[in-house]
């Protein structure tokens, strides 16, 4: 019946149009991305992958060390054993690799929009239903156009990665910043500090907890999307994840899944420490001591 | 305790109260406010063109939210200027006009002869470093940096070096007590030690003009009671220029030199504390002022009436008799030439004089009762008004009889001002019958 009461939008095809006329168009542009991308990838997977497993699991705890404490240390460098163990050291790491680039990527679009729509209202009007999109459409949505334009390997993955994971970090810098007690910005400004002094010297530090928070959210879902990512070869965990699916690998799939959930716990509870050692949280922390 | 600190620092604030209708020269003026309206909302001119025409705040609620109506006042230099009136009067929207952190919807604000409305976001800046300091209700502090560096902040605002500003910052600590808590960090502290930071920071700006948001209103009420007389004290060695918010109509009338009494945006009187306690404008400010602590507001000055009798210290026993005989009273007070008041002659010291033959009363004099100065508040004179059924006599800094303040006076005092007062007239018009050359000099 819908067939005769509403003619067919041929929404997708507009899409695909439009995706193949920005693919030709911007080819030069998506080249020059890609080998970026690309090259800074391979650098950042080099320093994390060629070195023996116990160099960079050691440096790995020696970080958990210093953000949080000897527990988190001890507990980190038990899970990469258990990586290792099960033979997914080398793809943990370049999942690692993926989420570290695409997390850094995100991040400093996001923040520095954040920061954007705190300061203004039409912004946050037009960013935060654009980042309801980015978030709650089907996250392996975005792969079908990225490997259309970047075709397979890790940079489709990562593109697809930056645009999923960044609108908690871009929310939670709003939020953060819209948080701080209107009454010390007002002090900023009654004592004629400048808006770009008062962002750097009671804004942004006030809002650091808060900030830090959106940051563990991006790299999670960073972590979350480059698994899916997976699926255009992007490597890493991901592909022995689809490929165990495609198999019904039980064994294969417990074992790339178990990584994931290690190297995610490491990951949330680095950032988390480096959350609570931002001067605000530190001062608070002070008078409960 | 507190008298001291209660006393103008010199002679301007008290030749000031009964305010010159002229006003002030403009040098004498550190914020002057004129015709300023302060209106949120959509339509605000429409709404100022009604508010023009008489119309309230509510007759403009759908044109826009009318902060600020019609406000005008000169804040004079050296002078603590409270705006008071309850949450919702304007009060503070008002004080964010002093130092443009609102613009005025029309209206002039001028800050040391400069007008805010001419200058741009730059000049504004500066004008804050320079000259208007905020006291904040709720500290406004820096969480992540220590008390000094709190401090400092102002003098690091406008670019003074390291080394200097902490210089700067510690000195101002000093002055409001903080000293030695330079390195701890505001939540460390207690409430009234928050807001000595935020005071000290103000200070250590070191502008002319201070301005003070409910500044105390967040403590509890015996620190409060201290911040209050510390600041005080400090203004009576710093003399600067403080506009200080109040919702606290005890408060108010404790700190201000002058009142601006605001209600529903509009101010409605504005004055010294004795002239709203004993001169409300309307019945919301009569209203507003019957429970306050009428003794510690009206001084000796505001109740003292004439003597009803004064005696020459170099007359004889019988003038003194016949005065007091005339005036039907027990005893007089004993003035000299110059009216320096040297105590009290009864009347039956007199009369047994005059049948021993004396020529002067010199012999006669008693100290009576301890004299008080003008500026005492009532609170101060019940004890000494106990001690003699004579009235308290009120005397100048050169210790020269300038009224003197009957018991029956000090109780009708405290009657507030809407209650019809019984037995003034008697007292009003009671002949001065001083019987001498000096008598009547005013």
């Amino acid at each position: 019946m819908t067939d005769t009461l509403v003619p067919r939008i041929p929404l997708g095809d507009w899409v695909d149009t439009f995706v193949s006329w920005i693919t030709t168009t911007f080819r030069p542009l998506f080249r020059f991305v890609k080998d970026v991308l690309v090259g800074v990838y391979d650098a950042l997977d080099t320093i994390l992958a060629s070195p023996p497993f116990w160099v960079v699991a050691v440096v790995l705890a020696a970080l958990a060390f210093f953000v949080k404490g000897w527990k988190l240390a001890l507990g980190s460098l038990v899970g990469f054993v258990v990586i290792a163990g099960v033979d997914q050291w080398g793809n943990a790491m370049d999942t690692l690799a993926l989420v570290l680039l695409s997390a850094a990527i995100a991040l400093l679009l996001a923040v520095p929009l954040g920061i954007w729509a705190a300061r203004d209202d039409r912004v946050s009007a037009v960013v935060r239903p654009v980042l309801d999109f980015m978030q709650t459409m089907p996250a392996f949505v975005y792969l079908i156009p990225t490997v259309v334009i970047f075709l397979t390997g890790p940079v489709p993955g990562i593109i697809a990665t930056i645009i999923f994971a960044m609108a908690p970090g871009v929310r939670f810098t709003e939020l953060g910043i819209r948080q701080v007690d209107s009454e010390v910005v007002e002090a900023g400004h009654a004592f004629g500090s400048t808006p770009g002094r008062i962002l750097r010297q009671i804004q942004l530090p006030l809002a650091l907890p808060t900030i830090m928070a959106g940051v563990n959210q991006v790299i999670m879902l960073s972590l979350s999307m480059v698994v899916i990512a997976g699926m255009v070869g992007a490597g890493g965990l991901g592909n022995d994840v689809v490929a165990a699916l495609s198999s019904i690998d039980i064994a294969l799939g417990f074992e790339a899944g178990l990584s994931v959930v290690i190297l995610a716990m490491f990951l949330d509870r680095v950032t988390a420490g480096l959350g609570a050692k931002a001067p605000v949280a530190r001062a608070l922390a002070a008078t409960r001591a | 305790m507190t008298a001291p600190s209660t006393t103008p620092p010199d002679t301007t604030t008290a030749a000031d109260r009964p305010s010159s209708p002229t006003g002030p020269p403009p040098s004498d003026v550190a914020v002057s406010v004129r015709d300023v309206y302060k209106v949120f909302g959509r339509r605000p001119v429409e709404a100022i063109r009604r508010l023009e025409q008489g119309a309230s705040r509510d007759d403009v609620k759908v044109l826009g939210t009318a902060a600020v109506i019609d406000a005008s006042f000169d804040v004079r230099r050296g002078e603590i200027f409270v705006v008071m009136g309850l949450s919702g009067s304007g009060k503070s929207t008002l004080i964010r006009m002093l130092n443009g952190l609102w613009k005025p919807t029309s209206g002039h604000v001028l800050v040391g002869g400069t007008d805010l409305a001419a200058t741009d976001a730059k000049q504004l800046r500066a004008l804050r470093r320079r000259s208007v300091s905020m006291v904040f209700q709720h500290f406004a502090l820096l969480p992540h940096r220590t008390v000094l560096d709190n401090a400092a902040y102002p003098l690091e605002i406008q670019g003074v070096a390291k080394a200097e500003r902490r210089e700067k910052a510690r000195r101002a600590l000093d002055l409001v007590g903080l000293g030695g808590w330079e390195d701890s960090l505001p939540s460390q502290l207690s409430g009234g030690m928050r807001q000595r930071v935020g005071l000290a920071r103000a200070l250590a700006a070191d502008t002319d003009v201070l301005l003070m948001d409910e500044a105390f209103s967040a403590l509890d009420p015996l620190i409060r009671r201290e911040m209050q007389e510390q600041l005080l004290d400090l203004q009576q060695r710093l003399g600067k220029t403080i506009v200080f918010i109040t919702h606290d109509l005890n408060e108010a009338m404790h700190l201000g030199d002058r009142i601006a009494v605001m209600r529903d945006g509009r101010i409605v009187q504005i004055g010294t504390a004795e002239q709203i306690l004993s001169d409300p404008a309307n019945d919301y400010v009569a209203q507003f002022v019957a429970d306050v602590d009428r003794t510690r507001v009206l001084t000796a000055s505001s109740v003292m009436v004439r003597p009803a009798v004064v005696v020459p210290v170099s007359g004889g026993p019988r003038q003194a008799s016949r005065a007091m005989r005339e005036a039907q009273v027990s005893a007089a007070y004993v003035v000299d030439r110059q009216r320096v008041l040297h105590g009290i002659v009864r009347d039956d010291d007199a009369v047994a004089a005059l049948r021993a033959g004396k020529e002067t009363i010199g012999d006669l004099v008693h100290d009576g009762v301890a004299p008080v100065s003008p500026d005492t508040p009532l609170a101060e004179i019940f004890a000494p008004a106990a001690e003699s059924s004579l009235p308290v006599p009120v005397t100048d800094a050169d210790g020269r009889l300038v009224g003197v303040v009957p018991r029956v006076t000090l109780l009708e005092a405290m009657v507030p001002a809407d209650q019809p007062r019984t037995g003034e007239i008697d007292l009003g018009t009671a002949p001065d019958a001083v019987a001498s050359t000096e008598g009547g000099a005013a």
